[in-house]
């Protein structure tokens, strides 16, 4: 069973309604033995850093997180802030992150020639596959996603790095690490093309 | 590169789907559902659904219809019309929406949008600023569907607009609503200049270079009610969306 770890943060509602259209069955869940059972974890988040991580430790689930991802190599796939909780920290809060992955997250338009650049980067992008990531697999055009967002993940390990977007300057749209990923857009929200993602993680993760 | 953004914006009336014209006449176009199926096979890039039911007695959002909107929408959603408090926001938010869009709460009670924006996060929230120029020629900005003033400019709503955290501007021509004649490029210009964050323009359009038209002037997003829905010079109801070459082919120089 697939499941979604439901941590008061996130639109969960979205993502189960795609896996169902794919006819994957998932569980919307807050209960630590679903999460311990679970063959594949996807954890989603909207909203800022610190509300993210302190909800996720309040509920006790960051042990249990950290089990499954990184002793029981369960599958996990981190979507948008759920992607930026696998770093180390965030310029948006103080909390740190969950760690599991060597990067942390910067917000957009600091470079001098982004004096005009529209921050939160909201809409369709494309993002290009690096490092053979399975999940951008089957896809016979180059895929494009829905994001949001106003921070971005950037790798102290350039060979984290599972695929990247243009915005100004090329950033990290998607990270993997052994058996979790990271995706910074969201496919629940990115129709056929998020259907193919979220279907490649069911089958080739 | 961030493509540009074509959005349908539909009005939810009751249990359906109305288009109005200067924000007046609402004219029925369809059932909701039905048209959020017709456009996820579109593959529309965004959707958003405002219920304008307030104005017509209406208490508040509709929370059941907007899940059972949310959960046919494979697209980014964003919804507003009613929000009075962080709990009705977190309840839509809930229930499958990507950004609440709040009008009158912006006007009324910034503190209420900051305490949104603190929960959701600037992507979240997006406000919607109704325009419309008065017998001087000059914007007043109106909120309650318009028929109340604010006696605010239109960048001092802006400006206001970011600083309670907003990440979009849904800026309204309520001049233009209906009208398919082409946005008003001056208000976005004017409002595009006052802020950093993405503009969503909407009013006006009646084709793709219209939409080109309000890119080129900085608007981050180019939306649009009767382009969509309606269908030659008899305004027959028909769906409609650009194929994504056309999409494409609305991108401008600017950086955005």
């Amino acid at each position: 069973m697939l499941a979604i770890v439901d941590y008061g943060v996130g639109n969960l509602g979205s993502i189960e309604n795609m896996l169902k259209k794919i006819g994957c069955t998932s569980q919307i869940t807050s209960d630590p033995e679903a999460i311990i059972a679970a063959s594949k974890i996807i954890l989603p988040g909207i909203g800022s850093f610190d509300h993210g991580m302190r909800s996720l430790r309040a509920m006790d689930f960051e042990g249990i997180l950290r089990y499954k991802a990184l002793e029981e190599k369960t599958p996990v796939l981190g979507i948008c802030l759920g992607m930026q909780m696998l770093g180390l920290s965030s310029e948006e809060g103080s909390e740190p992150g969950l760690g599991w992955i060597d990067a942390a997250c910067q917000r957009f338009g600091k470079e001098p020639w982004d004096a005009r650049l529209k921050v939160p980067h909201m809409g369709w992008n494309s993002v290009k596959s690096q490092g053979g990531n399975p999940l951008l697999e089957g896809f016979d055009e180059t895929p494009r996603f829905y994001f949001v967002h106003t921070y971005h993940l950037v790798c102290n390990d350039p060979s984290l790095v599972a695929g990247t977007t243009r915005y100004s300057t090329p950033f990290t749209s998607m990270v993997r690490q052994d058996n979790f990923y990271g995706a910074q857009f969201h496919p629940e929200k990115s129709h056929r093309f998020g259907l193919t993602l979220l279907r490649n993680f069911i089958e080739r993760c | 590169m961030l493509r540009p953004r074509a959005i349908p914006v539909l009005l939810l009336k009751g249990g359906g789907l109305y288009k109005t014209l200067r924000f007046n006449q609402p004219a029925y176009v369809g059932d909701p559902l039905n048209t959020m199926r017709i456009f996820n096979e579109k593959e529309v890039d965004e959707i958003c659904v405002l219920d304008i039911g307030e104005r017509f007695g209406q208490k508040g959002p509709q929370f059941d219809l907007i899940r059972e909107i949310a959960s046919e929408a494979f697209m980014p959603l964003s919804y507003g019309g009613g929000i009075r408090s962080l709990e009705e926001a977190q309840a839509i938010l809930k229930s499958g929406v990507e950004k609440v869009v709040v009008n009158s709460l912006a006007i009324f009670d910034r503190h209420e949008v900051a305490r949104i924006v603190a929960y959701a996060g600037s992507s979240s929230v997006v406000v919607s600023i109704d325009v419309k120029r008065n017998w001087l020629n000059r914007y007043q900005v109106l909120t309650q569907s318009g028929t109340k003033k604010t006696g605010l400019s239109v960048v001092e709503a802006a400006r206001a607009a970011e600083e309670m955290g907003a990440g979009e501007i849904l800026l309204n021509s309520i001049d233009r609503d209906g009208t398919m004649q082409g946005y008003d490029i001056e208000l976005i210009n004017n409002v595009v200049n006052a802020v950093s964050i993405p503009v969503v323009a909407c009013g006006g359009a009646g084709n793709l270079q219209h939409m080109r038209e309000a890119l080129a002037a900085g608007a981050s997003g180019a939306s649009a009610g009767s382009m969509f829905v309606y269908q030659g010079r008899h305004r027959a109801v028909l769906i409609s969306y650009p194929s994504s070459a056309e999409i494409e082919s609305l991108q401008v120089s600017v950086v955005t």
